[in-house]
């Protein structure tokens, strides 16, 4: 649905100096139907790709298709066929919910727009303050309403630049709740959001990027390359020797007794978590509970960052 | 190719919201019925004097006087001094679209609703088309509406048949209906223009409001006798503008470019 190859951007700020490069090489495949989150610092350049593969601003080099077609060549057929939610939503305040979204489903030559307006203003509970002027309405409610207006002429491709950026935990709830619902409808979604959380729980995979591409695989595999797998052990009678009798198992890759807890690296614990319980029970161990440490999406992130950085 | 659905719609959206700002609103409703007002109370206090008129006919200049034909001394003189107030209704097509472009542009890219509706289909053409025609459309429907009041009301006011004449005659339709709109047309643009190095709708309207300077000339250099507001002199006025117009809209559409607008808009 979307493929870049070494797409680049630079801009030039000014005659003096050298032109300025935003977006380095770029090379992505987003598949049709996945949530594609699209993580990076501040001033990574993550807009600037955004604002390329909408066709807003020019590509300086490389290439890339959205939707099947190319920017630069196809770009009103690109402009048609996606939805965009900038960052700032831009609403006309003076204008009510209905007539603000009726602009733009005209704009999109929506067929029936009255209908099609009533029906995303319905969903996301806007209905009854659709005469209501804009500027009266709550952030979230902008939110909501800036999402429908990207949603009007049904796009099966989908740009979120920060949806949830500066809504309080209950209207990000409710976006994200929305977000999840457009991915079972089968849409493919950019997903541009420096909310860790919100990447790890909406997005199939995500790229880390910094003006060039870090890294791009699915949270649960970035996990594992970055920080491997680790197992809680629970004891009730925790003892160093326990350590060390698993320690001495083959595949198993480290164990160490962290907070009353035994800590074991594991490749497959699904198969090697019943042969670590058993050694521990005829060892004299009594195993509580057994859980799965997940690093935090945030965690492998930073580290990545870090390491670019370093 | 144009699609004229995105230009009506365009249209349709800036006045919804121009009807909603009391700054715009104020001024396209304010001006013409004071520029209205203004040459009709003149002429009724002149109509009403029997004095000043022929007293004061040896200050009008020789070359305006060729202009006057064959009225008398009294007429020319209150044909003179209505002939300045054309140029408030040039004035007109002017300032009202200057303060509705400067809010239309300036003011959406200030509230940062540029971006979505660029991601729109619309073309720069249409955008621009559909900006401009929602400033000019009122400025000439203005215009024209208050000099077709000013037409009803001037036999009320004692002017001569011979001043009304005038006044409904080539000299003024020219002027309004012509030069008036191509006036307006330059406005925009150049609105369009200031909007690229401005942030704020009040200072593109100030900046803007520049264009008012050569209609000023105009009304000085009459006074001064230096030119005469007639048939030909308004004919050559709008060749000057039509050159004009074609200029500053190539200006206007080279320098509304989306990518400049989004990264250097500031």
């Amino acid at each position: 649905m979307i493929h870049t190859e070494r797409l680049t951007k630079t801009f030039n700020v000014n005659k003096k100096l050298a032109p300025f490069t935003a977006v380095d090489g770029l090379t992505i495949d987003v598949q049709e139907g996945e949530v594609f989150g699209f993580l990076g610092p501040n001033g990574a350049g993550k807009t600037t790709t955004m604002r390329m593969l909408t066709s807003l601003i020019g590509i300086t080099t490389g290439k890339a298709v959205v939707n099947g077609f190319e920017v630069g060549k196809d770009d009103q057929k690109i402009r048609q066929t996606v939805g965009i939610l900038t960052e700032t939503p831009g609403m006309y305040d003076r204008l009510s919910a209905e007539m603000n979204l009726s602009i733009y489903a005209r704009l999109y030559g929506v067929q029936n727009p009255s209908a099609v307006v009533e029906k995303y203003l319905r969903m996301l509970n806007l209905w009854d303050r659709r005469e209501d002027e804009v500027g009266e309405f709550s952030k979230g409610m902008r939110q909501k309403l800036a999402i429908a207006r990207a949603l009007l002429h049904e796009p099966r491709v989908l740009f979120l630049d920060e949806p949830t950026s500066g809504l309080d935990p209950e209207a990000s709830h409710l976006v994200r709740d929305f977000i999840s619902e457009l991915k079972t409808e089968g849409r493919t979604i950019f997903l541009c959001t420096h909310n860790l959380d919100e990447a790890d729980r909406l997005c199939d995979r995500i790229a880390i990027f910094k003006t060039h591409l870090i890294t791009v695989d699915t949270p649960e595999a970035l996990r594992k390359l970055l920080f491997g797998r680790r197992v809680a052990f629970h004891l009730k009678n925790v003892r160093d020797q326990f350590a060390v009798l698993v320690r001495s198992m083959p595949f198993v890759k480290d164990a160490r007794i962290i907070d009353d807890t035994l800590v074991v690296g594991l490749d497959h614990p699904e198969d090697e978590n019943p042969q670590i319980i058993r050694s521990l029970v005829e060892a004299g161990a009594e195993v509580q509970f057994v859980g799965e440490l997940r690093h935090s999406l945030e965690d492998v992130y930073l580290q990545l960052i870090q390491e670019q950085r370093s | 190719m144009i699609n004229f659905d995105r230009v009506r719609t365009m249209i349709q959206k800036e006045w919804a919201e121009m009807f909603k700002n009391r700054v715009v609103l104020f001024t396209v409703v304010l001006m013409p019925v004071l520029f209205t007002a203004l040459p009709i109370i003149m002429l009724s206090v002149m109509g009403s004097s029997t004095t000043t008129s022929a007293a004061s006919a040896s200050d009008i200049p020789a070359q305006f006087a060729r202009t006057c034909g064959n009225m008398n001394a009294s007429d020319c003189m209150q044909v003179y001094l209505v002939n300045e107030f054309l140029l408030l209704y040039l004035i007109m097509p002017v300032m009202i679209p200057i303060t509705i472009a400067a809010y239309s542009i300036v003011g959406e890219k200030a509230t940062h609703s540029l971006e979505p509706l660029l991601a729109t289909p619309i073309t720069t053409e249409e955008l621009l088309l559909g900006k401009g025609l929602a400033a000019v459309i009122p400025a000439v429907v203005a215009t024209i509406g208050a000099f077709a009041i000013f037409l009803i009301v001037l036999p009320l006011t004692g002017a001569s048949a011979g001043v009304r004449q005038y006044i409904a005659g080539p000299t003024w339709l020219l002027a309004i209906l012509l030069v008036g709109p191509l006036m307006s047309i330059a406005a925009v643009n150049f609105a369009i223009f200031v909007s690229s190095r401005t942030t704020d709708p009040r200072v593109a309207e100030q900046v803007s409001a520049i264009l008012i300077l050569p209609v000023l000339l105009v009304l000085f250099s009459q006074i001064a006798g230096v030119i005469t507001i007639n048939v030909p002199s308004v004919l050559i006025a709008s060749v000057v503008l039509i050159a004009a117009d074609i200029a500053l809209v190539m200006l206007g559409s080279r320098l509304f470019q989306r990518e400049t607008i989004l990264t250097r808009w500031k």
